[in-house]
């Protein structure tokens, strides 16, 4: 680089950590196991909503916060968001979610939803 | 550097330009929305400005351009629950940068790298807040991954604004 201002070794080595670190991390939760028997728990503005199992295929609709749905679909183990009223529509693109402790979140409806295994118990009530 | 107390039509136009280039650059984002394909992530274009400012006015005036800028893009694009989430996001990355840039320690590069990521963890502290789970550090690495690459990004394009701009400036004192 032409010029130390703008980026020196340093800015250099700051990205090269801040990268490892992200994709360490990346790797850790890519290959954690498929939570093949957990359960999908829902939650609407930090209240839980429904819970139901993963093993089993079905299709929920979500009252989310002031008036917001969302159609969950639950198929082959696999979660994903069929369609939302919010506006974004972030959480419709979010790719499907199958691990422990993944989740999907619609914010403008204030919906979550994320699978625990069993055997573990949720990890997040630690944290 | 301009004097704390006295506001000089020069400093009132510099920050009114700064503000307006940062409406602007926010408005081509929410045109053009810079996503790379993954939801959450933005380029932050207008983070290009509160890094020139932070290099080229004082940090009050850079502060003040900072918060108008995300109250006045809030207000016309998003609303006032996806201000609050810039306002976090925008707040923690200012004062990591504004510290960052007066140390002698990092490039504009870095400055803007550790921005990147302090506005996505500030906004993560919001998403957690809001909908009181912890789950959301799960989308933590691809933030933290985003931020770099968008920082180094605004950071290279910033340095060489940051260059131009203060001579520019310093040759019309």
């Amino acid at each position: 680089m032409a010029d130390k201002k703008i980026a020196g070794r340093r800015d250099i080595l700051l990205l090269a950590i801040v990268l490892v670190i992200g994709g360490i991390c990346m790797l850790i939760m890519a290959l954690r196991p498929a939570a093949g028997d957990g359960i999908v728990e829902i939650t609407v503005d930090g209240a839980v909503y429904q819970q139901m199992p993963l093993a089993q295929d079905a299709e929920v609709e979500i009252a989310g916060y002031s008036g917001g749905e969302n159609r969950l679909i639950i198929e082959g183990g696999v979660v994903h968001m069929e369609s939302a009223s919010c506006p974004d529509g972030i959480c419709v693109r979010h790719r499907p979610i199958s691990k422990d402790g993944e989740s999907i979140i619609c914010l403008p409806n204030r919906v979550v939803v994320t699978i625990y295994s069993k055997e573990e118990g949720s990890v997040d009530a630690v944290a | 550097m301009p004097s704390r107390e006295k506001l000089t039509p020069r400093r009132v136009a510099l920050c009114g330009m700064m503000v307006a280039l940062a409406f602007i650059l926010s408005y081509v984002e929410h045109l053009i929305p810079f996503n790379f394909g993954i939801p959450g992530v933005k380029l932050g274009l207008a983070n290009l400005v509160v890094l020139l400012a932070l290099y080229t006015l004082d940090l009050r005036d850079a502060f003040v351009i900072a918060v108008i800028r995300i109250i006045l893009t809030g207000l016309t694009f998003g609303g006032l629950f996806s201000m609050l989430y810039s306002l976090a996001g925008g707040l923690l990355s200012f004062l990591l940068m504004a510290f960052l840039s007066r140390k002698k320690l990092l490039g504009t590069t870095g400055v803007s790298i550790c921005g990147g990521i302090a506005h996505n963890v500030g906004q993560l502290l919001v998403a957690m807040c809001v909908l009181e789970t912890g789950n959301v550090w799960y989308y933590f690495p691809v933030l933290l991954i985003s931020g770099a690459v968008t920082g180094t990004l605004i950071g290279l394009v910033g340095g060489l604004m940051v260059g131009r701009l203060q001579k520019y400036l310093a040759g019309r004192r």
